[in-house]
């Protein structure tokens, strides 16, 4: 029988989530054995030809060109995975979304004219329909596996979606907010990175993205009982899923709070 | 009543030592970034001597006591939970080939010994006990009855509750009445830190025979430990009125309350993992690449999840207020028509480790003041 | 090969292979397992239902369509929602199923012997009260009237059709189908099951009704027997689903108010549930 066929797309984004890929080592080799890596330049010169049973998409969309290009992969896939906080949120070039573009352009180089690019940065799911979401900046290597080893075996992957508080508690990890005072976003965040920061007495820094149900008002009123400005919780929510939608209409929220107060 | 006997603090760390050399392995509690956790002992120099915990509704801070104690606190966002049923755990792993599947074979279970169980765990283990409880003689989760049989209890009685302590309201402390080995009172006597020590079950008495250099307690000393103990009893930082409870919160499914609590609620979990009786799991399904080796893992799980209560691809309790009242409801009134008794032991673990400080005693008054009664949650009656 | 490992570490958890024997297609999305059970028996009562794993892939709770007074194969009637239900699709003789169970309460075949029975199904509801259905008939004289009503979405989704054909053949019991859209030569009744309940004789004091479908559907036919037909609530036996991981009630999933579905049901008697269904998100 012959194997799925995998593709694996970059669009803007720092190769961090492919890179997870051929970071998983050993196990590359037995997932060679169930899928055939077709397309995916960043390992292999040899480039097979679509359609593609599983495509992988690291980036955000930035310019008018890739705006094309991910209607044609789409095309080509039939079951079509972003990997990443850039290509399911936009990663942290969506900072940008807030700002001119022209103006950076100018700012950075030397003959912006030659730049073509959007005014914005966005997810993928923006674009096209996307079959499956994996979280994080960078997706955690053994959720790759297990996304691709549940497609391969018609699985349901074993990808949480809620918040980075049920994997520090069964961690054994004491909430930092409430045992020392530091701000996390850990409950508003979804789970997927073994709760880290927390287990080294941090607060989260929500590289997940939003959890399922998030409840940013209510975390944000809490960060501000632990003595945080509106503009320090602007650039807490504005990271590496700043426009992803609940992050988004906090921190615009508390930009206009911060800017009324003076702050 | 069994012998009281009474030592020092050396006496407690002969008893440590006692434990581990009959081949347990000894859990206590031990300070890690910057709470009280569970983890393994060696010895008494590993308990958090001088240290108590100061605890409100989201807030928890260790301080000097500017004592010598060795227990002057009460509990932490850990739970003896985490040892029974395991955060996560192979619950079933097989192979499979062409004449079925082979288990794998199970890992001999842990020989615990608990040390410091407070008596509202005490309650939460009796609790467990009663969840796990099998109705054919075959376990239902072998690893919770294999550890659960073999685990020695060292109880320790409380003297300074917390903040969020409200075990005599759910009649379940200070004083540990029963399920223990071991239980010990600690008393500070002319100065000096007493150890009030008397046995449970036969095996507790053996064990106390057995250590050197305890002496009988002298009926001051004994007297003492009651004050004490009496006295933690009017300490209670929080009280939870338990009168007509089941029914006032299975009349009042729809409450508005519940949306205004969701309007504050993370729904983050926190509340039920820290619970030491919240025993929501899950099974996750795992396979090795190459097809052959499966693995289902039980992990906890938390009725504030969407996947939860996911149906046909659809969560059933999709409103944050749907989940917060399935988890008071179950704790404080369902609970009691599935086990008997209510899932509450009155730690007040939830409402310290909420990080926005939702209080579980302030939210059932309120429904109490605005109780509506009109609604039929729990045993169904035709309506 | 050892299929066990030592009994002292067996629990409940623990899937037990049964050899598929047979797999058969029954509509578009639903197909039907044979089940050897390795010790060449498995007791069970009508209405229960085991816990049904697709090695690696996960595990669902699939009620059992077959006789009880079988023993030797069981069947279990399965259709393709998600993933697991999807990997047991696509299963063949030989292959092998995890099994945990039986598990759940029964219909109370027992205690309504002498009664009429109105046994109401709503598309592959039909399967958990197949077995009730073998069992009235395999004792047909502990039983006065016994009435099958039947509803499904269109006469492509009529479960066990050639079965139901044959029992509407019988004289010893009555059975009536409809269906919410007829198409091609579709001659029989259009509409809800509730429509049937009048067009055919019971004596409603006398009665005992089981039902089974989607909740909607349920309620419905319940308020319909006790408002129209003035029969006793506690003569309606309905069955409930929910999420379920362990089927032994120490996973919490599928608690609805009181109850355990898994362990309490998932056959109840309405009067037990019928409170719960106007609750959102209980």
């Amino acid at each position: 029988m012959a194997l799925p066929k995998l593709a694996v797309y970059k669009f803007a984004s720092c190769d961090g989530c492919q890179l997870s890929i051929l970071d998983v080592e050993d196990l590359l080799l037995d997932i060679a054995s169930v899928v055939h890596i077709a397309n995916f330049p960043e390992a292999s010169r040899e480039v097979i030809e679509g359609p593609y049973d599983l495509t992988l998409v690291e980036g955000s969309i930035t310019t008018a060109h890739d705006a094309e290009r991910i209607h044609e992969i789409r095309r080509e896939s039939k079951f079509l995975v972003t990997i990443g906080a850039c290509a399911t949120a936009g990663g942290i070039q969506a900072l940008k979304n807030w700002k001119d573009t022209d103006l950076f352009a100018r700012t950075v180089y030397a003959h912006p004219e030659y730049l073509d690019t959007l005014e914005t940065s966005t997810p993928v799911k923006n674009h096209v329909e996307v079959n499956f979401e994996l979280r994080g900046c960078p997706v955690d290597k053994m959720a790759l596996v297990e996304v691709v080893a549940a497609f391969v075996q018609g699985r349901r992957p074993n990808i949480p979606e809620y918040s980075v508080c049920v994997e520090c508690k069964r961690k054994g990890t004491p909430c930092v907010m409430v045992s020392h005072g530091t701000p996390c976003l850990g409950p508003v965040t979804q789970a997927g990175c073994g709760a880290l920061c927390p287990s080294y007495n941090r607060g989260c820094y929500g590289c997940f993205g939003p959890m399922e149900s998030p409840n940013t008002d209510m975390l944000a009123a809490a960060w501000q009982g632990l003595g945080v400005s509106h503009r320090g919780l602007v650039d807490a929510f504005r990271s590496f899923n700043a426009y992803a939608e609940p992050f988004r209409i906090t921190s615009d929220h508390h930009e206009a709070l911060a800017v009324a107060k003076g702050e | 009543m069994s012998e009281m006997y009474v030592s020092g603090q050396s006496g407690i760390g002969r008893l440590i030592q006692a434990l581990a050399e009959s081949g347990h392995a000894v859990i206590g509690p031990v300070i890690r970034n910057q709470a009280l956790v569970y983890d393994e002992i060696d010895g008494v120099e590993d308990l958090p001597k001088g240290w108590t915990d100061l605890q409100e509704p989201g807030r928890y801070r260790l301080e000097h006591r500017g004592d010598e104690k060795l227990f002057g606190y009460v509990v932490g966002p850990a739970s003896w939970k985490q040892y029974l049923s395991p955060p996560e755990a192979v619950v079933w792993a097989g192979t499979i080939g062409t004449e079925g599947f082979k288990s794998d074979p199970v890992p001999e279970p842990p020989k615990y010994a608990f040390f410091g169980v407070r008596p509202c765990e005490l309650a939460a283990l009796r609790i467990l006990d009663n969840v796990y409880t099998s109705s054919n003689g075959l376990p239902t989760v072998a690893g919770y009855t294999a550890t659960r049989e073999k685990a020695f209890i060292v109880a320790v009685n409380c003297s300074d509750p917390g903040g969020n302590c409200f075990c005599v309201s759910m009649d379940t402390g200070p004083t540990a009445k029963a399920g223990y080995d071991i239980s010990i009172t600690e008393v500070v006597h002319n100065g000096n830190m007493r150890y009030l020590l008397t046995s449970g079950s036969e095996t507790g008495a053996e064990v106390l025979a057995s250590i050197e250099g305890l002496n009988h307690a002298s009926s001051e000393e004994v007297e003492a430990g009651e004050t004490v103990l009496a006295r933690a009893a009017d300490m209670m930082g929080k009280r939870l009125d338990t009168e007509d409870l089941p029914n006032l919160l299975k009349g009042n499914a729809l409450n508005p309350r519940w949306e205004s609590i969701a309007d504050k609620c993370l729904a983050c979990a926190n509340c039920t993992m820290v619970c030491p009786t919240c025993f929501c799991n899950t099974v996750d399904d795992n396979l090795s690449l190459d097809g052959e080796h499966a693995t289902r893992t039980r992990k906890w799980d938390s009725c504030f999840t969407l996947g939860f209560s996911y149906m046909h691809g659809q969560p059933m309790r999709e409103s944050v207020g749907a989940r917060y009242r399935q988890w008071m409801t179950h704790k404080l009134a369902t609970w009691v028509d599935q086990f008997g008794e209510m899932g509450c032991v009155g730690c007040g673990r939830c409402i310290t480790w909420c990080p926005v400080g939702i209080d579980i005693t302030q939210e059932v008054e309120a429904i109490r003041r605005g109780d509506l009664r009109d609604t039929h949650i729990g045993v169904g009656g035709y309506v | 090969m050892e299929t066990l490992t030592d009994p002292a570490v067996i629990d409940q958890m623990t899937p037990i292979p049964f050899r598929v024997r047979s797999v058969r297609e029954e509509l578009s999305h639903t197909f039907t397992l044979e089940l050897e059970p390795p010790d060449g028996a498995f007791e069970f009562l009508p209405g229960q239902f085991t816990m049904v794993y697709a090695f690696g892939i996960g595990e669902v709770p699939i009620s059992i369509s077959s006789s009880a007074s079988q023993t030797g194969t069981i069947l279990q009637t399965i259709r393709r929602t998600g993933a697991v239900t999807h990997a047991l699709g696509r299963l063949k003789s030989g292959d092998y199923v995890g099994i945990r169970g039986p598990y759940g309460t029964p219909w109370p075949m027992d205690d309504i012997e002498g009664r009429d029975l109105l046994i109401i199904g709503g598309g592959i509801g039909l399967a958990p009260l197949r077995p009730a259905v073998y069992h009235a008939l395999e004792n047909r004289d502990d039983y006065e009237r016994v009435v099958i009503l039947y509803g499904t979405r269109t006469p492509d989704d009529i479960l066990f059709e050639k079965e139901q054909r044959s029992w509407g053949d019988r004289t010893d019991l009555s059975t009536l189908m409809t269906v919410d859209a007829a198409d091609r030569g579709w001659n029989g009744a259009v509409g809800v099951v509730t429509r049937l309940i009048g067009r055919v004789g019971f004596d409603p004091a006398n009665t005992t009704a089981m039902v089974c479908g989607p909740e909607i559907m349920m309620t419905v036919t319940a308020e319909r027997l006790i408002e129209g037909h003035s029969m006793a609530p506690e003569n309606i036996y309905v069955t409930m689903e929910r999420n379920m991981k362990c089927a032994i009630g120490v996973c919490g999933h599928c608690q609805f108010g009181s109850k355990f579905i898994c362990t309490d049901g998932a056959v109840f008697p309405f009067p037990e549930v019928a409170g719960l269904f106007d609750i959102k998100g209980v």
